[in-house]
């Protein structure tokens, strides 16, 4: 297959370009240390979305798993494991909880399966403040440092930048893969028509189990790209409102593509840092951002914008025909 | 009473397709379903009718397995599966349509096909290889299609499809898995006469060798494609045998085609 030369492949290619080059077009490490954040960010709302826009099942926890390999990594350098072993070690932890969370919470769907995943998310944030010889309670955990993988030290804001890039990049294309995949099918499947699916021979939990794990694993992949980031970790990152932030992300930027949430990831990173810094009621523009593309487009910033666009392209070839038939016609 | 009559011959020694013993089902204090007894063997065409809420369709969902049993048992090919899930019974070759239309409006008639077909296949949860990687699946939703007469719709995204078609395609849905046994639950509700032919019609093109199970309403459409009847009332099997046994029972008209 030969890639077409079309406006979305020209677009991505620089978008690509855009994203390979910023620390040398971008001032400042602290716009680069927004986009790092942009990035990690992106890879929670697609992990997210693996659940939310796929499965059709809306999480209120996730920043209950977010923060349980943010933490793990935290314990486990501490307790002076090499940062290879704590990344793997908190990966574990990370996915094992995730099983736990989604065989509580997928006992129901709809309304009880969000209900589930926000008492799970309460309680790994009551867990946090309250456990303290595990997670330091209010003071949270600090790192001192960040790995040197191969004797590159990522201490800097650009290397960390590209090491997130890197892992950025390899999770859209296997949500691109996945979303494309008869797994993906399957789980878009479940969403639309469980009983048609059990039907027709798919194990359902299973499929929405699979799903919640998948979904689990960029999580965690973002949460430790966090704790690195930040190389502080508190309960504030485990908090409702974190879960809320994200879900956000995913449903503003648009569920179940590709690009809707790493716009929506964009969006609010952008809003909360860059705007924060001349509007101190950032929280509230977020707010109204965000009613605004609910009232707009419904279905989210990316497929509505397309939409809008298909709209216009249609008006202005309408339009053009109109011009074309009349200069057509036959001067009488 | 004849509950098994006009095999044909060769599905005489056969074991039944699909099998219901003392087969029964209470929902509180409701017994929707009372210790039904009934036979299926390869090939055959059997219809049961009976009043709105008879039992009818909770009957499909206990031989598919949507709602466990109170008691009696359910086999597949002599197999007891009263225990299985669903999709284990889809995998034995069994495959339904509901009552009301489940299908995929948002997909394409084409992609509601390949689920389909995806459904009974060991790749259906392959995460890492794209499901246009798969020639053999498109070739047979081809075929399918083909066959059903869909081929110059098959893009076409099925909300944008009549109720009529809906409803074909909800029977090929069905077939792709390639079942041995297909339940029908009241294809032609909702339908218009016209489109209760053509429904009937397709019905009757199907392979000779599937065993149908049908839900009808439609006297026209049940004469047409069954050739043994069983009556349901209120849960229990009053009467099964031969069509033209059955428009003659009295008591059937009584309590059913006496309404018409
Ligand atoms: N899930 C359920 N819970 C409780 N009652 C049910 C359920 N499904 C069906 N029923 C009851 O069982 C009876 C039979 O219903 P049904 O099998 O749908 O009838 P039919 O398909 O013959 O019209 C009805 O009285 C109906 O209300
Ligand atoms: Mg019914």
């Amino acid at each position: 297959m030969k890639p077409e030369l079309n406006g979305r492949n020209v677009a991505l290619a620089m978008a690509f370009a855009a994203l390979v080059s910023l620390p040398f077009w971008v001032s400042g490490t602290y716009y680069i240390n927004v986009s790092s954040q942009i990035l990690f960010y992106a890879i929670f709302a697609l992990g997210l979305n693996v659940l939310v826009g796929y499965g059709g099942l809306v999480s209120l926890g996730h920043a209950g798993l977010f923060g349980i390999a943010a933490y793990a990594t935290g314990y486990f350098l501490q307790a002076g494991f090499p940062h290879s072993a704590a990344i793997l070690l908190a990966l574990v932890v990370g996915i094992a909880s995730t099983a736990v969370f989604a065989f509580l919470a997928l006992r129901a769907t709809g309304i009880g399966f969000i209900m589930i995943t926000l008492a799970l998310g309460q309680i790994i944030w009551g867990l946090a403040y309250r456990w303290i010889s595990l997670t330091g309670g209010d003071n949270g955990i600090t790192l001192h440092g960040r790995p040197a993988p191969f004797g590159l030290d990522l201490g800097s804001a650009s290397a960390f930048y590209y090491t997130t890039f890197i892992i950025f990049l390899i999770a859209v294309v296997a949500c691109a893969i996945l979303a494309g995949s008869p797994f993906g099918a399957a789980i878009k499947g479940t969403r639309d028509q469980p009983r048609r699916m059990n039907a027709l021979g798919y194990h359902v939990w299973a499929i929405r189990f699979w799903a919640c794990l998948l979904s689990g694993l960029l999580t965690c992949v973002a949460g430790i790209l966090f704790v690195y980031y930040n190389q502080f970790i508190s309960p504030q990152t485990a908090a409702l409102t974190a879960s809320a932030e994200v879900l956000l992300m995913v449903i503003a930027g648009g569920p179940a593509t590709l690009l809707g949430p790493i716009v929506g990831a964009a969006l609010v990173v952008i809003v909360k840092n860059v705007v924060s810094g001349y509007i101190e009621r950032w929280n509230f523009l977020l707010g109204a951002i965000f009613v605004a593309i609910v009232i707009l487009m419904p279905e989210g910033l990316v497929p509505g914008t397309v939409r809008l666009w298909r709209g216009g392209l249609r008006a202005f070839r309408r339009r053009r025909g109109i011009v074309l038939a009349q200069s057509a016609e036959p001067k009488p | 009473m004849a509950t098994d009559a006009t095999p044909n011959a060769s599905s005489e020694s056969a074991l039944p397709a699909l099998e219901l013993k003392g087969l029964s089902k209470s929902f509180g204090g409701l017994h929707a379903v009372r210790g039904v007894t009934f036979k299926l063997m390869p090939g055959d065409r059997k219809a049961i009718i009976g009043p709105n809420g008879a039992g009818k369709t909770t009957l499909f969902n206990l031989i598919t397995g949507i709602f466990p049993s109170s008691s009696g048992q359910v086999l597949l090919y002599g197999r007891d599966v009263t225990a299985w899930s669903s999709h284990r019974r889809t995998a034995l070759g069994m495959a339904r349509t509901f009552q009301v239309t489940h299908l995929f409006p948002k997909l394409t008639v084409l992609d509601n096909v390949l689920l389909a077909i995806k459904g009974l296949r060991p790749s259906k949860y392959v995460m890492w290889r794209f499901m246009s990687s798969y020639p053999d699946v498109y070739e047979k939703a081809h075929g399918l299609l083909e066959r059903a007469q869909f081929m110059d719709r098959k893009d076409t995204e099925v909300r944008f499809l009549s109720h009529g078609e809906q409803r074909q395609l909800e029977i090929v849905l069905g077939l792709a898995s390639d079942p041995k046994i297909l339940l029908l639950d009241e294809p032609a509700a909702g339908l218009s006469s016209g489109e209760s032919v053509e429904m009937s019609e397709f019905l009757q093109g199907l392979d000779p060798k599937l065993a149908i199970l049908l839900i009808e309403h439609d006297m026209d459409v049940v004469f047409d494609v069954a050739s043994n009847i069983s009556v349901l009332h209120f849960g229990e099997m009053l009467e099964s045998g031969p069509a033209e046994q059955i428009r003659q029972s009295a008591k059937v008209r009584e309590i059913y085609l006496g309404t018409e």
